[in-house]
């Protein structure tokens, strides 16, 4: 008589399950746990408002169209600093990535240069520029182009040298090389690069706007906490975070539109 | 179009700086439509003698020529790659359009080529699949098509199939047989399997390990069209038998020298 030995299964500890219900309650148990800590007065409302006012406020600031104008000159801030950072970001970096020269005078450069927090540069750039939009933008301009042209960079080096060899046997010279094959490759660096590049951009914008300006997020805030305004501040804060989901989000989709052979 | 090599050496130099002679004074002949298989011990050198052929490596001495016009919209060659080589964001059809925008063909005539590459290579119905979406065998069906589909005087064929399980390749490879009875192309194919050499090419070319040289070439005495039934045949043994008696050695040192 043999005895007989069951074959545990010893992958049951590595499982990992999707938890739905937690999913969807863990955010709401934050903002009920959030109003219950202000209702009964326990915080008071100068330090932590409750949602509900927050939320109230929100809507007072969409009425009397204090909320648009600030989210419109924000916004405008942020989308025209990420797109010329990004582009010009993405164009260095194939440049520097494809030909041997460019790479020889840009490398150091960008190596001398990444390393200064960008919003140092400020100072100099209304200096420069003067106190109006073009230095909020250009200092956005300057905290993404950084992490987009050594993601891009880094995405035509590690391209894969079959591909390249595969192109070059059929004829391919160089602009068709970057554009149907180096640029391609580098996509998933870049967009790992946006995704940086968008943190960097909000916290910049902010920055930005505490520092030298009368209108956006970032003064909203500032102001608010001035006038000890707590509830204002919150709405900022609030944005602020509905901006950095949404601009994730978006890059997520485009992302999934750019790279559909993934 | 004959293919010549002309007394082609290759040396590399190492990460320390070394010299390593990859092909030493190699010179043989590709006649017009033959089907030679180039044959070797691992590191011998073969795909470096390819790549020279396809202009993707430069000799370090010597000399590779095509002999015979070119018709003009022709490539010279193709090169069809062990590991496929495709590019993951073009879909089949694009894929094979590739040579045929570089050499700047019109949409429309690229369809049209593609599509007969489509038929040729049985890849109806997969023309908007991305390669990660296929099997390996479909895959290189795809290489194919994409070297075919410039109409080269000479495809080279780099292990095409040294990639795919066995009964894929068996299969692949009679395909590819019946796709060279129908273009009659030129085909230089690089393998170290001795099979699938006497089974499909005209010639054997058998060549040394490190460096280089050509031990034999070895006619094939089979009829065409090929047939699995001639994998049987005496004369199949027969050359089988003689190229592994060349190269019996050559594996073994190559394999100690791996030990070391």
């Amino acid at each position: 008589m043999s005895a007989r030995l069951p074959v545990p299964d010893r992958t049951r500890a590595l499982e990992r399950r999707g938890h739905p219900l937690v999913r969807g309650v863990s955010l709401a148990a934050l903002a009920v746990l959030w109003e219950l800590v202000t209702r009964t007065g326990w915080v008071p409302p100068l330090f932590l408002p409750s949602p509900l006012d927050v939320l109230a406020s929100g809507l007072e600031m969409l009425r009397s169209g204090e909320l648009v104008t600030h989210v419109v000159t924000s916004l405008r801030r942020i989308v025209l600093g990420f797109g010329l950072g990004a582009l010009l970001g993405v164009t260095v970096g194939l440049a520097v990535g494809f030909w041997s020269l460019a790479e020889a005078v840009g490398n150091p450069l960008i190596a001398a240069t990444f390393p200064i927090p960008k919003i140092a540069l400020l100072p100099l750039l209304i200096l420069w520029l003067g106190i109006g939009e073009a230095s909020k933008v250009a200092v956005i301009l300057l905290g993404v182009f950084f992490p987009m042209a050594i993601n891009t960079y880094t995405g035509v080096r590690t391209a894969d040298p079959l591909l390249i060899r595969a192109a070059v046997s059929f004829g391919a010279g160089r602009l068709s090389l970057i554009r149907k094959v180096l640029l391609p490759s580098a996509l998933p660096m870049i967009f790992a690069g946006l995704r940086l590049g968008a943190g960097t951009a909000l916290l910049l914008l902010v920055a930005a706007e505490m520092i030298a300006a009368n209108s956006g997020i970032g003064a909203l805030v500032l102001n608010a906490q001035n006038l000890m305004e707590t509830t204002k501040l919150m709405v900022g804060i609030v944005l602020l975070s509905l901006l950095g989901v949404c601009s994730h989000w978006l890059l997520a989709r485009l992302e999934r539109l750019a790279i559909p052979w993934r | 179009m004959r293919v010549v090599v002309d007394r082609v050496s290759k040396t590399y130099t190492d990460r320390l700086g070394h010299g390593v002679a990859a092909l030493d004074d190699v010179s043989l002949a590709v006649g017009s439509e033959e089907f030679l298989a180039l044959l070797g011990p691992s590191g011998c050198g073969k795909s470096t003698l390819l790549n020279i052929v396809a202009g993707l490596t430069a000799p370090s001495a010597g000399g590779v020529y095509l002999e015979g016009g070119l018709a003009p919209g022709r490539a010279a060659t193709a090169m069809v790659f062990q590991e496929f080589a495709l590019f993951p964001w073009r879909t089949v059809q694009a894929n094979i359009e590739f040579g045929l925008e570089e050499a700047g063909l019109g949409a429309a005539a690229r369809a049209a080529r593609a599509r007969e590459h489509v038929q040729l290579t049985g890849l109806a119905g997969f023309e908007g699949k991305y390669p990660h979406q296929l099997s390996g065998g479909m895959r290189q069906r795809v290489g194919i098509a994409r070297a075919l589909a410039v109409d080269p005087a000479v495809l080279l064929m780099d292990e095409p199939f040294s990639a795919l399980d066995a009964q894929t390749r068996q299969l692949m490879q009679e395909e590819l047989l019946a796709i060279w009875e129908r273009t009659r192309k030129t085909i230089v194919y690089v393998t170290h399997n001795i099979q699938e050499a006497v089974f499909m090419a005209d010639r054997v070319v058998v060549l040394s390990r490190r460096p280089g040289r050509v031990l034999a070439t070895i006619p094939i005495a089979l009829g065409r069209p090929r047939t699995e039934a001639m994998l049987g045949a005496p004369a199949f043994a027969a050359a089988a038998d003689r190229i592994w008696s060349l190269i019996r050695s050559q594996a073994q040192a190559a394999l100690r020298e791996g030990m070391a």
